[in-house]
């Protein structure tokens, strides 16, 4: 079961230099929200800067992490 | 239904529905909070929009996923591209965007967001069935 530490350190290491905030949403280890402040999502849509946010975790997302919520900005 | 029938079918039901919901359960009964807040942000514009129950057959999803690159339920689509799933329809519910994608006006007292995310409600069964809120 993933921890918000592991999502955390996952989605830095994917996107250096990124703010990134998980919450267990419900405790149980598989609802998080995300929210990542990165220079990456610079002139991006919504839908390209989520997806770089969804691509960390591939078919894990779905799967043993039920659900990822993701709020995405930039600094 | 084979799987290129599945794909074939989500790809008809994307091209021929100008606002296209891939949900969890239907806009009368979601089984899933995030289907549910989604549902209801386009309720409370008022849009008409078609909606597939992802839950009778796990290839829907499957196959809705590879075709759109985006991997949870639920997808909105207007106008035959994804505009997103849960968190970018309610955020953009709020900012007026999605009114204005939609070509509708945000109501004078726009109801709440539809409520919080919760646990998933129990899944209901049944055949796939588009229902089509255009007609």
């Amino acid at each position: 079961m993933p921890s918000t530490q592991d999502l955390e350190q996952r989605i830095t290491s994917a996107l250096p230099g990124a703010q990134v905030s998980v919450e267990d949403l419900t405790g149980g280890g598989d609802h998080f929200r995300a929210e990542v402040v990165s220079e990456r999502f610079a002139g991006l849509s919504r839908i390209e800067a989520h997806k770089l946010v969804y691509g960390v975790f591939g078919d894990e997302v779905g799967g043993a992490i039920h659900a990822l919520s993701i709020k995405t900005s930039t600094p | 239904m084979t799987d290129t029938e599945i794909r074939e079918f989500i790809g008809q039901a994307i091209q021929e529905n100008d606002v296209m919901l891939f949900m969890k359960g239907t806009p009368e009964q979601p089984a899933c909070g995030f289907s549910l807040r989604t549902s209801g942000a386009l309720n409370a514009l008022g849009v008409k929009y078609a909606a597939l129950d992802v839950l009778p057959d796990p290839r829907i999803r499957q196959e809705l996923s590879e075709l759109s690159g985006w991997p949870t339920i639920p997808q909105l689509f207007v106008g035959g591209e994804l505009v997103g799933g849960c968190d970018i329809v309610i955020e953009m519910y709020e900012t007026g965007e999605l009114a204005e994608k939609l070509g509708v006006e945000m109501p004078d007292e726009p109801k709440e967001a539809p409520p919080a995310a919760g646990a998933d409600m129990p899944a209901q069964q049944g055949p796939i069935a588009l229902e089509n809120r255009l007609d």
